[in-house]
């Protein structure tokens, strides 16, 4: 390690790695960093999948590394394991105003989802009302559930509550 | 820890990921619907990148890499049950073994949580929420058509009863159940298709379809063995085609 950056400056310089899918929300905001360690000659970071199956893991994960190599640390290790698991509350507030704008909504607090009626209804990004029905759990990718606004006559979609 | 039981415990469950993750997204651009399209898809992304971290829970315990496991063996040493690699046929029949299998996952996922072997319970807590969304959409469409018309109500009858067997099949038991129940990795198979009988029970109450009957019904076993139906070999060589063409494609 050249560098010896405290734990605080690792977090901003990972708060400029998007999320491929959207590149709205960093992977800071998004949650997915679970761990940041520092010793004296390593800098190791744990990030955990939102999803799985999720294609952009490996992706996300180089760009981790490539980022810190750029700040000047040679071999830093970023580790993917299931320790601390990813949920859609582990979405910062900054966060869920990025999606809002982005024009998706923000997944509903998790806790509240034991039943999945609390997925029958979601607030329209675009209108802010909830005349609106879930049109189908599955989306274009495996965060995201389809939605359809009557007031807008149009479809959204959701981040969902995993 | 009994090593050897846990392996034979994650192969089975990882396998059956794999090739209902395989059999679910040839739905792909076939759907009655789009969204269905897009349903089957989705729940094909998420089997195989679960059969993908099972396999790599039995790297860290000296198995194989995932990618090799997953593509050069046959079937005989495959120990998913014969469920899961029937073809898929008419809508009806796939949505029956959407409801039926899912159902029996979420339970052991959901008995998995609370497993000895840590990396597992870690495991089970994440696919457990996933599995929510697979449920919900069996369910969702089990009481929609297994109450609708005379026709979709006939059908889906047919593929349940033709289903059942093999569903009873998920549950063959390990020669290791003993050895799982005992250093409390898993409870058991048994355990397991009660609470599974009880949900399955719950929401056909709920529409004009009926379950077999379980005591008149013999169980189609031998997957987990590595015995499968000719239905299998093909998509094991149709899935690793360019895995054995050329082992170091990524795509
Ligand atoms: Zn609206």
């Amino acid at each position: 390690m050249v560098v010896s950056p405290t734990i605080e400056q690792i977090r901003e310089w990972l708060d400029e790695v998007k999320d491929p899918e959207i590149p709205v929300l960093s992977l800071i905001d998004l949650g997915v960093i679970t761990q940041i360690n520092l010793s004296d000659h390593e800098v190791r970071v744990e990030m955990t999948p939102t999803f799985v199956g999720c294609p952009a893991m490996d992706y996300m994960q180089r760009e981790v590394i490539e980022c810190l190599q750029r700040r000047g640390i040679d071999q830093p290790v970023v580790e993917i394991n299931f320790r601390e698991a990813w949920s859609s509350d582990k979405i910062s507030e900054k966060g869920k105003a990025a999606l809002k704008k982005y024009g998706l909504a923000p997944p509903p607090d998790n806790s509240l989802f034991t039943d999945l009626e609390i997925l029958e209804r979601a607030q329209c990004p675009r209108c802010g009302g909830d005349n609106t029905e879930l049109k189908s759990p599955f989306g274009p990718t495996l965060c995201r559930a389809i939605y359809y606004c009557h007031s807008c006559r149009e479809a959204f979609e959701q981040f969902k509550p995993v | 820890m009994n090593t050897a039981a846990l392996k034979e415990l994650l192969y089975k469950m990882a396998d059956d990921q794999l090739i209902l993750g395989h059999r679910n997204s040839e739905w792909t651009g076939f759907g009655p619907l789009l969204e269905e399209d897009i349903a089957f898809s989705s729940m094909a992304q998420d089997k195989v990148g679960q059969s993908y971290a099972l396999y790599q829970l039995l790297h860290a315990l000296g198995e194989q890499a995932p990618d090799t496991v997953a593509f050069t063996r046959n079937a005989p040493q495959f120990h998913n049950c014969q469920f899961v690699e029937l073809p898929n046929e008419e809508y009806d029949f796939s949505l029956i073994r959407h409801f039926l299998f899912d159902t029996a996952e979420a339970v052991r996922f959901d008995m998995l949580t609370q497993s000895r072997y840590e990396p597992l319970a870690q495991l089970a807590k994440k696919i457990r929420g996933e599995l929510r969304y697979h449920t919900l959409h069996a369910n969702t469409w089990i009481r929609q058509l297994g109450s609708a018309t005379e026709e979709s109500i006939s059908r889906l009858q047919a593929a349940l009863d033709k289903a059942f067997p093999f569903a009873l099949g998920i549950f063959e038991p390990s020669p290791f159940e003993d050895q799982l129940i005992e250093e409390q990795l898993f409870a058991g198979e048994q355990a397991l298709r009660l609470r599974w009988l009880e949900r399955v029970q719950t929401i056909l109450a709920e529409t004009s379809l009926h379950l077999p009957d379980v005591t008149l019904t013999t169980p189609e076993f031998g997957g987990r063995n590595g015995h499968h139906t000719e239905h299998l070999q093909p998509l094991l060589d149709e899935m690793s085609a360019v895995f054995r063409i050329d082992p170091t494609a990524e795509w």
